[in-house]
Order: structure tokens, then C-alpha cells, then sequence
């Protein structure tokens, strides 16, 4: 009808035309607000939401029996790295939430050390097979990732246990007469993260060196640059990005870990995630476990932070 | 594990033919540490799953191949329950995720970006960048409010929770699946007077299926392996399988709890396959 309208002079082609393109326009943004909220109720009432109130619990007091008193106290803030003396009311460094925190950042590192260690030389081996071969080695690594995460925890607690798979192996041969104690150090733990997070620094190692142009090392070889030499100031540099965000990956999620040190780790090598469940558990002290809950966040979102600004930088660095 | 320095150049051309032919992608010992990785990787696993079939409790001694455990596993009145309420949770939190997250795919790729679109970008993924015992916490603390509240505890609450930790899991497939999709067979569509829902039936569904199947299979896995929110948001008595063989490790492993990790390791190997399958058939 307005094209009709539209023709008789062309000074009106221009108004209607815009309006109902613009018209048309708002109905499709409303419309696509519309079909996006369901999915925006849901995860803000169940997921986002919910860390708001984390944040107003950490500033009450405990009540007596669990849950919170609705009275304002910073107590929980200062108990997240001090404590009070129960004699002289001094205030002191809280050395077990120290050790608690220490212990996260010891063990992190060390996992994602050792998935680098086996990660990337693994990345490697399947990048450089043909490229049907690629995805079987590639689909091999995916399969545990995506298998229950407690039951890959108990598989390598039945081989470290005392009476585990290692244990009678080395105790069949002769090699020791007493099972080694294994379960319930910092090791289990270490050894356990590995063997969970190992996929998630091998699939984007894989990814970078996938990309790799091999031209670059054979200029490197052509240039008399030994292996080590072509491994260390070629390929490292040009797959950094891949190690970058594989460590990002592994270390994230093992500064949060909750299952694997409670069933490796036992009831003395607790973690991050272990301090904060006690809190909610026989520690009944809601608001510290709320306070360090944020705490626990608060890392997380500086190691985002810093990967996306070293990402962002090696990007600009291409060009 | 260095590698032979440059000067070895020399005495290798002496020798009448070399070892191996030289290649630029050799890395000396890469291949090994791959291989022990891989060994490693999946030694624990194979261990777990052949000695559910031993009779005896030892791992060191094989008595007899039976399936003892399986059938004690399966006639526990407390396993069959926590089974049926893993798959139930997990069904309906798959199901529920997936068709919001397939909505809100839709709504976010390939037209124009509108304002707030990256806001709802970043929303749908939030609960991967916090970690979960985080979300749990907030969860526990929520939903105990709720409960004092209302007086409900049901099984809604482990099913909200499961829902939304699900939806970026489901949506991250279905929006790779339409980002390759054209819009121009559904202008075709348009052209030829189909109406929104009608082109978005015969047109679009059709060729998004197997991202949203993928989308679902993933969900549904995530929630079936859940632990630490499930642990937290439960009420007394809601088990599901995890939360129950965690609850056991506590005691001594017997390997009734390696019979029932091994239905479950299975039950995701199949669907992880599947996965694998639809998603290599779309090239």
C-alpha cells in the first residue's frame, strides 16, 4: 500500500520507506530479546544472580547454627588472612588460611607445569600426523575429558593407593616390601589435577601448532640452528599463544578444584575449594565462606585479566 | 635430549645412509613423552574398568570373572535411586537448556548485533569463567533462602541449577552450528511467502538439528557428571549417582563403586562418540 502511495510523488518515498525499515527494525531487536530471555532469567536467577547475594553474605555475621544474622560486621574480611587471639584479642596472620592458599597456588603450578611438560610434546605428536591419523589421536584425547570427572579421580585413586595397582606391582617385583604411601599427600593431588586437566592444555596447544608454518623451521634448520635450538627460539615462540591459553585453562579450574583434593587429598590437604565447603559444613561460618568464596573469584579474575591482555598483546605483535 | 649440535653435520655425511631421513617436524623425544602420555591417560581408566569384573575385592589377585558387582550395584535400593534421579534431573535440565539455549542462538548470530547483545553473550557464559564451588556456594545459599521461605525442598532446585549451569554448554555447539549456516535459504524461504515460523521449520530447524542434538548430548552429560553444585544444592536424601559414590569414598572403595563408574564411563563414551560423529558429518 505505501509503495503505492510512494509513487505518485516521489517526495514521500523517502519517510515511509525509512519508518518501516526502522519499524521493522525494532520489532526484530524486540523480538530477539524476547527469544534470548528465557535462557537471561535462567542463568541470572540460578547462576549470576545468586554470586550478588555471596557478596552482601560476606559482610553479616555468622548465626549460630549456620546460615547469617542480618547485622553488618567486616569480621568475616578480616578472618579471610588474620585471626584473632583468643587471649589477648590481638590480631595475628591466620597460618592456616595461608598455608590453605599457599598449597592452592603450590599445586596449581605444579599442574600446570606438568601438563606443559606432557601436554605440549602430546599436541605436538598429533599435529604432526596425517591428517586422518589427526583426528583419532585427537578423539582420544577428548574421551576422558568428557568422561565423569569423579570417576577418572577414583581410576587414579585405585592406582595410587596402598593397596593399589602401583603398590602390588612394585611390591610383586620385589622393588619395595612396604607400600609406598601415596594417597593423601600433595603429590596425590598434583598428580590427580594432572591427570584430569591434561586435555584442557593439549587442545589449544594443538590448535596453535596445528596453524604452524613448518617453512619457518626449516629456514631455522637451514640456518644451522641444532633441534634444540629450532624447538627453543622457533616453535616455542610461534605456539606461545596455545601454552598461554592451555595454561590459563588448566590453572583456572585447579585453583577451584573441590573433588580432586577431597578424595586424593583427604580431610588434611585441603584446598581453596575444601576451605570454603568447611565453611558451610562443620565450620558454620557462612560469611567467611562467602568472603572467601569472592576471594577465590577475585584470582580467577586477575588470571583472566592477565590473559587477556597477554593474548591481546601477542596478537598485536602479528599484526 | 638435545639433540645432536651442528658439528655432527659432518660425521653423518661420512655415513653411507642415514638413519632415518631428516625431517623438519622431528623433535627428539616428543614422540615418547606423547606415547607415555597417552599410556598414562588411559592405563587407570582400562584398570578401573577390568577389575569391576574381578570377583574378589583385591587389585593385585584376579579370583574369577563375575559380574557380582554389577548385579549388587544394580539391586542397591539406594543406587537404582540415585540413578533414576540422575537421569530424570538430567533429562529435563538437558532438554529445558538446550531448547532456551537454541532460542537464544537464534537471537544472538548472523543478523546485525543490537545493543546488549554482547551483555547477553558474556551472561549465557558466565558460569564457565566462575569457578564452580563459587556458584555452588551462591546456589546453597539462595535456595536455602527460597526454602526457609516457601518450605519446598523438591527435586526443582537441583533441576533450576543443573538448567543453568547446562545452557552455555548447549549453546556453545548450536551457535558454532548456525554461525556456518547462510541466512539466504531462509530469505528464500521468505521470498517465497513461508511465514517466520514456517521457514524457521522447514528451513532452518532442519539444517540446525544436528548442533542442537550435539548441544543436547553435551548438556546431558554435563549434568550426569555434576558433583560439587549437586552436593551443595541438594536437600537431605537427594542422591544423585555422584554425590552417592562420593558419599561411599568416605568408607572403604569397594568395587561396587568401580561397577557403577564404569556404567557411567561408558554411558559417556557412547555419547561423546555420538557427538564426535554428528559433528564430523557437517563437513
Amino acid at each position: 500500500m505505501t509503495v503505492i502511495a510512494a509513487q505518485d510523488s516521489p517526495q514521500n518515498i523517502a519517510r515511509p520507506a525509512a519508518e518501516i525499515a526502522a519499524e521493522a527494525e525494532r520489532r526484530d531487536i524486540r523480538n530477539r530479546w524476547l527469544l534470548s530471555l528465557p535462557a537471561i532469567i535462567v542463568i541470572t536467577t540460578c547462576a549470576a544472580g545468586p554470586l550478588l547475594i555471596v557478596l552482601v553474605y560476606s559482610f553479616l555475621t555468622p548465626g549460630d547454627y549456620g546460615n547469617v544474622k542480618w547485622i553488618f560486621s567486616l569480621d568475616a574480611w578480616v578472618n579471610v588472612v588474620l585471626q584473632r587471639d583468643i587471649f589477648d584479642d590481638t590480631l595475628q596472620w591466620a597460618d592456616a588460611h595461608l598455608s590453605i592458599f599457599w598449597r592452592s597456588f603450590k599445586l596449581s603450578s605444579m599442574t600446570t607445569i606438568l601438563t606443559m611438560i606432557f601436554g605440549i610434546p602430546t599436541a605436538y605428536f598429533i599435529a604432526t600426523r596425517t591428517p586422518k591419523r589427526r583426528d583419532l589421536w585427537l578423539f582420544l584425547i577428548t574421551i576422558p575429558f568428557w568422561t565423569n570427572l569423579l570417576v577418572r579421580t577414583i581410576a587414579v585413586m585405585e592406582m595410587i593407593r596402598n593397596e593399589g595397582v602401583i603398590n602390588n606391582l612394585l611390591m610383586w617385583t620385589g622393588i619395595i616390601d612396604r607400600p609406598i604411601q601415596m594417597m593423601f599427600t600433595d603429590f596425590a593431588i598434583a598428580f590427580g589435577m594432572t591427570y584430569v586437566y591434561l586435555p584442557l592444555m593439549v587442545l589449544p596447544v594443538y590448535a596453535s601448532i596445528e596453524k604452524l608454518d613448518f617453512r619457518l623451521v626449516e629456514a631455522g634448520y637451514d640456518l644451522y640452528a641444532s633441534r634444540w635450538r629450532c624447538l627453543r627460539r622457533v616453535i616455542l615462540p610461534l605456539v606461545k599463544p596455545g601454552i598461554i591459553a592451555g595454561s590459563i585453562l588448566v590453572f583456572i579450574p585447579s585453583l577451584g578444584a573441590y573433588v580432586t583434593p577431597r578424595v586424593l587429598g583427604g580431610g588434611k590437604n585441603l584446598m581453596f575449594g575444601n576451605l570454603i565447603e568447611l565453611q558451610f559444613g562443620q565450620g558454620r561460618n557462612w560469611p567467611l565462606g562467602s568472603a572467601l568464596s569472592i576471594t577465590l573469584m577475585i584470582f580467577v579474575m586477575i588470571a583472566l585479566i592477565y590473559y587477556v591482555r597477554v593474548s591481546g598483546g601477542e596478537r598485536k605483535h602479528h599484526g | 635430549m638435545c639433540g645432536f649440535p651442528v658439528g655432527s653435520a659432518s660425521i653423518m655425511a661420512d655415513l653411507p645412509i642415514p638413519r632415518r631421513p631428516f625431517s623438519v617436524k622431528r623433535v627428539p623425544g616428543f614422540t615418547t613423552l606423547a606415547l607415555v602420555t597417552y599410556v598414562v591417560l588411559y592405563a587407570p581408566i582400562i584398570i578401573l574398568i577390568v577389575f569391576s569384573f574381578n570377583e574378589g575385592t583385591s587389585l593385585a589377585i584376579w579370583e574369577r570373572t563375575s559380574l557380582k558387582w554389577y548385579a549388587l550395584a544394580w539391586k542397591n535400593d539406594a543406587v537404582q535411586e540415585a540413578a533414576i534421579r540422575s537421569l530424570v534431573i538430567a533429562t529435563i535440565a538437558a532438554s529445558v537448556a538446550t531448547t532456551i539455549a537454541t532460542m537464544a542462538a537464534l537471537a544472538t548470530t548472523r543478523k546485525k548485533p543490537f545493543r546488549g547483545m554482547t551483555g547477553i553473550y558474556a551472561l549465557i557464559n558466565q558460569p564457565l569463567m566462575v569457578p564452580e564451588i563459587v556458584t555452588a556456594v551462591a546456589l546453597l545459599i539462595f535456595f536455602a533462602m527460597i526454602k526457609v521461605a516457601t518450605g519446598y525442598t523438591g527435586i526443582v532446585f537441583l533441576i533450576a541449577a543443573h538448567t543453568a549451569f547446562c545452557t552455555p554448554f548447549a549453546y556453545l555447539p548450536i551457535r558454532a552450528r548456525l554461525e556456518s549456516m547462510d541466512l539466504s535459504l531462509e530469505t528464500a524461504a521468505a521470498d517465497l511467502y513461508a511465514t517466520p515460523w514456517r521457514a524457521f521449520r522447514r528451513v532452518t530447524l532442519p539444517l540446525l538439528w544436528p548442533g542442537v542434538i550435539a548441544g543436547l548430548m553435551l548438556a546431558f552429560v554435563i549434568s550426569l557428571d555434576d558433583v560439587v553444585i549437586t552436593e551443595f544444592v541438594k536437600s537431605a536424601g537427594q542422591e544423585t549417582l555422584p554425590t552417592y559414590m562420593l558419599g561411599q569414598l568416605r568408607r572403604v572403595v569397594t568395587p561396587e563403586v568401580n561397577a557403577i563408574s564404569t556404567a557411567l564411563l561408558v554411558a559417556g563414551v557412547v555419547l561423546v562418540t555420538l557427538f564426535f560423529l554428528l559433528n564430523r558429518r557437517r563437513v
